[in-house]
């Protein structure tokens, strides 16, 4: 994703200048205007015929549709899950559309030029340009920055469906299929019934189940043995109409020694009515494959009173079936009004190994309650958390999270982090681990803080005449850094303006 | 893919295990000989009423899911064979002795009770009045204690005690309080609570070792007003703790000083639970464990369940759990901190470490911390992981024997729980048994 601030930064002297004056030239929520656009609705409410209706809508085969029933039928027999340090009203799962497609989609554009220019301009607007461009790499001069700009292949989401997909030529070529999901599940069938699912059941919790029985679209990915995907790809995620859930699902299939760096983004607009967002994100890494998977969510908040933003449940798995998987989360969530998310390794192969590094900031009346799970099966398998946690305004910031060490995963190793800080006396910061730990030879270790600003490091920005907020900014930076890090560059960017405007009005 | 069933739910629950009904706790509560109550009379009935609301726990409640609650939960245990007499770990500390025998205090065999600035008395006599100093203390932090996590065996304590000390101490006492605890009956299932006030100034170490019973369940609710120090020092061996729950709840007054330390050698199924509320300004609050648990006695699993809750400013707290373990036993820690709103300048801190000596045991953690202030300092730390081989080659590489090696590195290994007592001779008396122990199974 490019990052579109609306004036180009010319020189970067570091980050934190860079933030500081992101601060200052930035709203709050830059994301929250909506376009205006003829949406065709199902009706209200979810049951079997809306189940079916969105299989229909997809021309997806028999076996789809029965997949999607079963997982309907289990859904209604299970009770939304409590455990999550989150207070929200209770959701009434009648009262939301399942399924809304801009008009023009009614019959999918063969080519991105068919496309509805309102809806290409709101990719536009967004810093998403649906063509087949270079993508100039962030800001010039940054560390690291490749001369040239970089290809991204881009899915965009739309509400429910997919608006279009970029580079999907070019990519094939390289024998990586980039598509939405239900094209894939039209033209992929046999991968489709072979992975999907079988990293995250359609059993597997309440809102994965929800999500296996009406999920609309999402990306689909296969990078062939030993391909390198010749560019990064990214899936867009824009919430539009009003009252309508977003259901998406993923699945990335990274087959024996291929790599992939895959990015996800998504924003709504400001509305007063809280939406639901219940995705599932799937990857199969098979032998000596690699993945990173790198997120900035920034889904609408809600206001300062807590009104509207999107309720985010999501289910995110990664599976390293094969000996020398790796997979790498990188997380950014500044947005939501309730995030409720663990992106989990499951470390299967022997010498796999998964990483989780993760930002949560939630101000305001925001509630986060993310982390991860590493589950170790396999001999010799590694894993690291780094998770950042900042609490600001009146929210809660919880991080919960799971390393287990089964008696078969011996001399594995794991090294966790979680750091809090608090803004401020009126929010809350907490840390729920369990740690799993079933044979002798491994290693776990497990540190966690809590701290608030340190007024040292306030005093001395202050005492150099920058003023408290961008202080603040400035020592967050600094706080959330290792995690920036490992993030790709375009991200970083965006991620380090938004670690600064999810802040802005918490001090003082 | 035969693990996506283990791996399906976001958070692992225990499956299979249902919820104990009405039926299984009126069972157990007919098993026991209800007390009456002179003046806890009112606080049994409130007892009766909670746990009739609560129920027994299950093994899918969040808060067993690494002990199973089922030998707590049965009507009886199983009887238990009685120990010979052996020397307690305090005989050559000058101390004041309580006796118990199946949880029935000792008076014969007990030290005199008119020692200055205290004042003790049992429950069980004292509970024949209507009035007592004791009225509103005895279940009430145990009550207090409830939220937000149901402890139902708290609950039930409260209900079912038949005896327990009643100490209040209103100035310092030189001598540590030693209740030393015996069995006889192989099918003692004893249920004790004890009730300590400190009053303004007073100090107090109070001792306690010795087997309870086939099964126990104690109390020990723990009062210091403004300024008061209290230091506990437990030590459970094998024969002493086969199946037990212990219970420390303690409301710790401005500036007062809690202090408390189990050892725990071999025994069976231990869970203790420790509810500290540090209730005035500037207080402490110390709560500390060393385990040494070898599976080769049958089955070792040792359940350290602690929750601090900060309700006032620059208090600090200190959980340090130490667990070496071997032959397939099990540690388990549940640790939490709780700052509430407005407890600034709250320094909490918090270790959980497991030493496991060979394959198949385990360690289990999960050290919380839930924090609504900001001007805190608050951390935890928990590792896992088998003796470290580069110490243990600097220690062979220098003539020490192996076995000699691993004595010192778990002696090393728990120190930090034992620095947590602060009387010399108190600690020597233990390090001096745990050296024993260590190097006669280092032998065998």
């Amino acid at each position: 994703m490019s990052v579109e601030t609306g004036e180009a930064i010319e020189v970067r002297e570091g980050v934190d200048r860079e933030t500081v004056e992101t601060v200052q030239n930035m709203g709050s929520y830059k994301y929250g205007w909506d376009t205006e656009i003829e949406m065709d609705y199902a009706p209200k409410g979810i049951n079997e015929d809306i189940v079916r209706l969105i299989s229909e809508k997809n021309a997806e085969p028999e076996w789809m549709l029965e997949w999607r029933l079963a997982a309907f039928r289990r859904w209604q027999t299970m009770v939304e899950p409590k455990w999550a340090m989150l207070n929200y009203p209770v959701i009434d799962y009648q009262d939301q559309y399942y399924y809304a497609r801009p008009k023009s989609m009614a019959v999918k554009p063969k080519s991105l030029d068919e496309v509805d220019p309102k809806l290409l301009a709101t990719y536009e607007k967004l810093g998403i340009p649906l063509k087949e461009q270079m993508i100039l790499a962030g800001i010039e001069g940054a560390e690291g920055a490749p001369a040239e700009g970089r290809k991204v292949a881009v899915d965009a989401v739309f509400d429910s469906v997919s608006v279009g997909t970029t580079f999907k030529d070019e990519l094939a070529k390289a024998g990586v299929i980039f598509c939405s999901i239900s094209e894939a599940i039209r033209e992929h069938p046999e991968l489709v019934k072979k992975y999907l699912g079988s990293v995250v059941p359609q059993s597997d919790n309440f809102f994965a189940t929800l999500n296996s029985a009406v999920f609309s679209d999402g990306s689909f990915v296969y990078v062939p043995p030993g391909t390198r995907c010749p560019m990064e790809l990214s899936t867009y995620f824009r919430i539009n109409a009003e009252n309508t859930g977003q259901f998406e699902r993923t699945l990335i299939i990274a087959d024996k020694g291929a790599y992939v760096s895959y990015l996800e983004g998504c924003t709504a607009p400001k509305r007063d009515v809280a939406q639901l967002h219940a995705a599932v994100v799937e990857i199969v890494i098979l032998e000596d494959a690699e993945v990173k998977y790198s997120t900035v969510q920034n889904w609408f908040p809600g206001d300062e009173e807590g009104k509207g933003g999107i309720y985010n449940f999501v289910t995110k798995r990664a599976d390293c079936r094969e000996a020398r998987a790796k997979v790498m989360w990188t997380q950014v969530e500044t947005g939501s009004a309730i995030t409720w998310k663990y992106p989990s390794c499951i470390l299967r192969g022997e010498e796999s190994q998964g990483e989780f590094y993760s930002i949560a900031i939630a101000n305001n009346m925001q509630q986060a309650d993310t982390g991860t799970k590493m589950i170790h099966l396999g001999k010799n398998t590694r894993s690291r958390i780094v998770s950042k946690g900042i609490s600001a305004g009146k929210a809660q910031n919880t991080y919960r999270g799971l390393v287990s060490m089964h008696p078969r995963a011996t001399n594995s190793r794991n090294y966790t982090q979680c750091d809090s800080l608090l803004i401020g006396d009126q929010c809350g910061a907490h840390t729920v681990p369990y740690i799993e730990v079933k044979n002798t030879s491994s290693r776990v270790e497990h540190e966690a803080t809590t701290s608030k600003v340190d007024d040292d490091q306030l005093f001395y920005c202050r005492a150099r005449g920058i003023d408290e907020e961008a202080a603040v900014a400035l020592v967050v930076n600094g706080f959330c850094r290792e995690v920036l890090q490992a993030l790709p560059m375009e991200f970083a960017m965006e991620a380090q303006s938004l670690v600064a405007i999810s802040l802005e009005g918490s001090v003082g | 893919m035969a693990d996506t069933a283990v791996l399906s739910a976001q958070t692992p629950a225990v499956e299979g295990k249902a919820r104990p009904g009405a039926s299984a706790l009126s069972a157990r509560l007919e098993a026991l000989d209800l007390p009456q109550g002179g003046f806890t009379a009112a606080a049994r009935r409130d007892a009766a009423e909670r746990l009739a609301s609560m129920g027994l726990p299950g093994a899918r409640d969040e808060y067993w899911r690494y002990t199973d609650p089922a030998p707590f939960n049965a009507p009886r245990p199983e009887p238990l064979s009685v120990p010979a007499r052996d020397a307690s770990l305090f005989s050559d500390i000058d101390r004041l002795t309580l006796v118990f025998v199946d949880g029935v205090f000792d008076a014969a065999a007990s030290d005199d009770l008119s020692a200055e600035g205290l004042q003790i008395e049992s429950l069980a006599a004292a509970d024949r009045g209507a009035d007592h100093w004791a009225v509103g203390l005895y279940g009430t932090l145990e009550a207090a204690g409830q939220v937000p996590v149901k402890r139902p065996f708290a609950v039930l304590n409260t209900l079912a005690a038949r005896d327990g000390l009643l100490i209040r101490v209103t100035g310092p006492v030189s001598r540590p309080l030693h209740v030393l605890y015996r069995r006889q009956d192989a099918a003692a299932d004893v249920v004790l609570h004890h009730v300590v006030k400190l009053e303004p100034g007073a100090e107090l170490t109070l001792l306690e070792t010795g087997g309870i019973g086939a099964r126990s369940n104690t109390m020990l609710e723990v009062d210091l007003a403004a300024g008061a120090r209290f230091h506990h020092i437990s030590s459970k061996r094998a024969d002493d703790a086969k199946l037990g729950i212990g219970h420390i709840f303690a409301r710790v007054g401005e500036g007062a000083l809690f202090k408390s330390f189990a050892l725990s050698v071999n025994g069976r199924m231990m869970r203790n639970e420790g509810v500290i509320e540090i209730a005035g300004d500037d207080a402490v609050a110390h709560i500390a464990a060393a385990v040494l648990g070898d599976g080769d006695e049958g089955a070792f699993h040792h359940d350290d369940t602690v929750f601090i809750t900060h309700a006032a400013e620059r208090c600090e707290s200190r959980q340090v759990f130490k667990k070496v373990l071997k032959n397939g036993a099990h540690g388990i820690f549940q640790g939490k901190i709780l700052v509430k709103p407005g407890a600034q300048k709250t320094d909490g801190y918090q270790i959980s470490q497991g030493l496991l000596l060979d394959e198949g045991s385990q360690f289990l953690a999960k050290p919380e911390l839930e924090i609504y202030a900001d001007d805190v300092k608050c951390s935890h730390g928990s590792t896992t992981g088998a003796l470290d081989e580069t110490a243990m080659f600097y220690l062979r590489s220098r003539g020490v024997p192996r076995e000699q090696a691993i004595v010192l590195l778990v002696l090393s290994f728990l120190a930090d729980a034992l620095a947590e007592i602060e009387n010399d001779e108190l600690r020597d008396a233990i390090l001096v048994r745990l050296d024993e122990w260590l190097t006669t199974r280092a032998k065998g």
